[in-house]
């Protein structure tokens, strides 16, 4: 009996996940209680050292917890607990209004950039410092000149997506195949109807990957550039839990950072393909 | 030569060489066609053809020289000049339709959608592709996508079809049907057509100039053949004319050899007046541009092929 590749990979993946819980809860359990503790240290120390229960938590703890999440996510009892919900919304918010801004300079800059060699050629020794920077470099100068931790972290967004996404659309621009150029030229097409209808087509998959790197580098930054300025969002809560010493919820914070990054680059991928035709 | 519907004058193309020189791929081209003409060039590989096609439809410019077409010099490309693309050059993310549709609602500016879509129609039918609006070029096969381009370039009802090896990529049986379809539409519509071939039968079919071109650099015109063979030829007993051999043979031979070493041996060779030659009868075939002027008189077939 020879199962589908899928079905197989399933296997594994269930196989491997279930050995990655079993390693975790033998690696956390308790090992029953220390011999020779004054009651006064043992108070001291808490469970950790009476209990030998290790400081992290195990799969169960993280289980329930995450349930418990998920089951009132959008509560909101002031600016140190929210549910996590709420985080998620305030760093999505962010990224998306970071991203679509940077979508809306880097496209048409990049069309510009990949059809006019002039302006290719002049723009390149800025562009060529100033992608290598790191956005949280930027952090210290968009707080003092915006004035604004939400603004600044918007911005770093806005900086760190337009690269590739400007790079990549120049690229696609300027490497549209030669004979669908001279197609519309022959059909005497004029400039902005020949790139509405030749180019961006044409350069439309290399541009979807330049957002798809894009969001994905957003979504790494905006946890960074939350633990930063604080206030809300994922990032935040991650560093506020970890000031609370709740590794718990700095597991779930991580789970679910994962797992939001891998749907912003499914979505991208899906429209990518919707735009690619094989020729 | 009294209607130079088409008429190349002096042209040359140059390109910067290696070293800060330049090099020539070809100069001093002259070459005219009447309204109505089929002309085919056949030449070697890298003679410098589609570099003349391009300049012809525009997409490429003169280093020297100019194009006139219909007593006018062109500039840049023109709707009347439809171009078939060796590689097809379909829209990929395009329908069949959506591909001619394009090249209708181009054209066309002002018509509406229903009936740019009509019109389209109408030429997909023309080329056999009833049924196969909806799909895209990938889900078509090489004569089919080749079909689309020649639908495309119809449809905008051209002056003058420019067609670069249209027919190179594909297997005999789909290249015959769509010689054969490619020439009814040229005769039926009167369609002056310039074609790229490597294939000498097809040039015999199809053309009634054939243009033969020297091996490049500093490719020139050679000779100008005409086709002794009558209008309503057919394609599968072309080669049972009396004069198919002969001209078949006199192209043969400039391609094998004389293609090669025309440049050194060829004297007193005037670009601007390339001898016309019609092969047809035996002893005349070769030899036969060292008396032009009794060439060109000839009535074609009129004249029994056994009188000298
Ligand atoms: N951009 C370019 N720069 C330099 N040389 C070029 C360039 N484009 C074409 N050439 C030269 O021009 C010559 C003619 O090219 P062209 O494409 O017209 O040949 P062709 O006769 O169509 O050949 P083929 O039968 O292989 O299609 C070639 O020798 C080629 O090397
Ligand atoms: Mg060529």
């Amino acid at each position: 009996m020879t199962f589908s590749l899928r079905l197989r990979a399933a296997i594994v993946s269930v196989v491997l996940f279930a050995a990655f819980i079993g390693v975790w809860h033998l690696a956390t359990r308790s090992a029953g209680p220390a011999t020779n503790m004054s009651p006064e240290y043992a108070k001291l120390m808490g469970l950790t050292a009476t209990q030998g229960k290790s400081a992290m938590p195990g799969p169960l703890d993280v289980g329930a917890k995450l349930w418990e999440h998920l089951r009132r996510p959008f509560y909101d009892n002031g600016p140190n607990d929210k549910g996590l919900g709420i985080q998620l919304a305030y760093s999505i918010g962010r990224v998306g209004l970071g991203y679509l801004i940077a979508v809306l300079v880097a496209i048409p800059l990049g069309f510009l950039v990949g059809m006019s060699p002039l302006i290719s050629k002049a723009l390149d020794p800025f562009i060529q410092v100033l992608k290598p920077i790191s956005p949280l470099a930027w952090m210290p100068l968009a707080l003092y000149t915006i004035k604004d931790s939400s603004i600044s972290a918007i911005f770093v967004i806005f900086i760190c997506s337009v690269w590739p996404m400007l790079l990549n659309t120049a690229f696609g621009v300027a490497g549209v195949r030669k004979e669908w150029i001279n197609v519309a030229r022959t059909l005497e097409v004029g400039t902005v109807r020949r790139a509405f209808t030749v180019i961006l087509p044409a350069a439309a998959p290399t541009i979807l990957t330049g957002m798809r790197i894009s969001i994905g580098i957003a979504w790494l930054v905006i946890v960074a550039a939350e633990m930063l300025v604080g206030g809300t969002g994922i990032g935040y809560f991650v560093w506020n839990e970890w000031n609370n010493l709740s590794i718990t919820n700095v597991i779930i914070a991580i789970l679910l950072i994962g797992i939001v990054g891998m749907l912003l680059d499914q979505i991208l991928a899906r429209f990518t393909r919707m735009v690619t035709f094989p020729e | 030569m009294t209607d130079k519907f088409i008429s190349i004058e002096g042209i040359a193309r140059r390109y910067p060489g290696a070293g800060g020189g330049t090099t020539t791929v070809f100069e001093d081209l002259w070459l005219s066609m009447a309204r109505g003409e089929f002309g085919c060039v056949i030449g070697h590989s890298g003679c410098g053809k589609t570099t003349v096609l391009n300049i012809l439809a525009g997409l490429d410019e003169p280093s020297e020289g100019a194009v006139i077409v219909d007593g006018q010099a062109i500039e840049g490309t023109s709707l009347d000049r439809a171009v078939i693309f060796q590689s097809h050059a379909l829209l990929p993310w395009r329908t069949v339709l959506g591909n001619v549709a394009y090249a209708v609602s181009s054209k066309w500016r002002k018509w509406d959608g229903a009936r740019v879509k009509a019109h389209a129609q109408k030429f997909i039918d023309l080329v056999g592709l009833t049924g196969s609006e909806h799909k895209r070029p990938s889900e078509l096969s090489g004569g089919m996508k080749q079909r689309v381009g020649i639908a495309r370039a119809l449809s905008i009802t051209p002056k003058i079809m420019l067609m670069d090896e249209p027919f190179s990529a594909l297997d005999a049986l789909t290249r015959g049907t769509l010689q054969d379809e490619v020439r009814r539409i040229c005769l039926e519509t009167g369609q002056t057509a310039f074609m790229i071939t490597h294939d000498v039968d097809e040039a015999i079919y199809l053309a009634d100039k054939i243009f033969l071109m020297t091996n490049g650099p500093g490719a020139v015109l050679a000779e100008i053949v005409e086709n002794p063979l009558p209008k309503d030829r057919g394609r599968i007993d072309l080669h049972r004319h009396p004069y198919y051999y002969a001209l078949r043979n006199h192209i043969i031979d400039f391609l094998v050899s004389r293609s090669k070493s025309f440049a050194a041996t060829a004297t007193g060779h005037d670009p601007r007046n390339v001898p016309t030659v019609r092969p047809g009868l035996p002893e005349l075939a070769i030899a036969s541009e060292a008396k032009p002027s009794t060439q060109t008189s000839w009535p074609g077939l009129s004249r029994p092929s056994t009188s000298s």
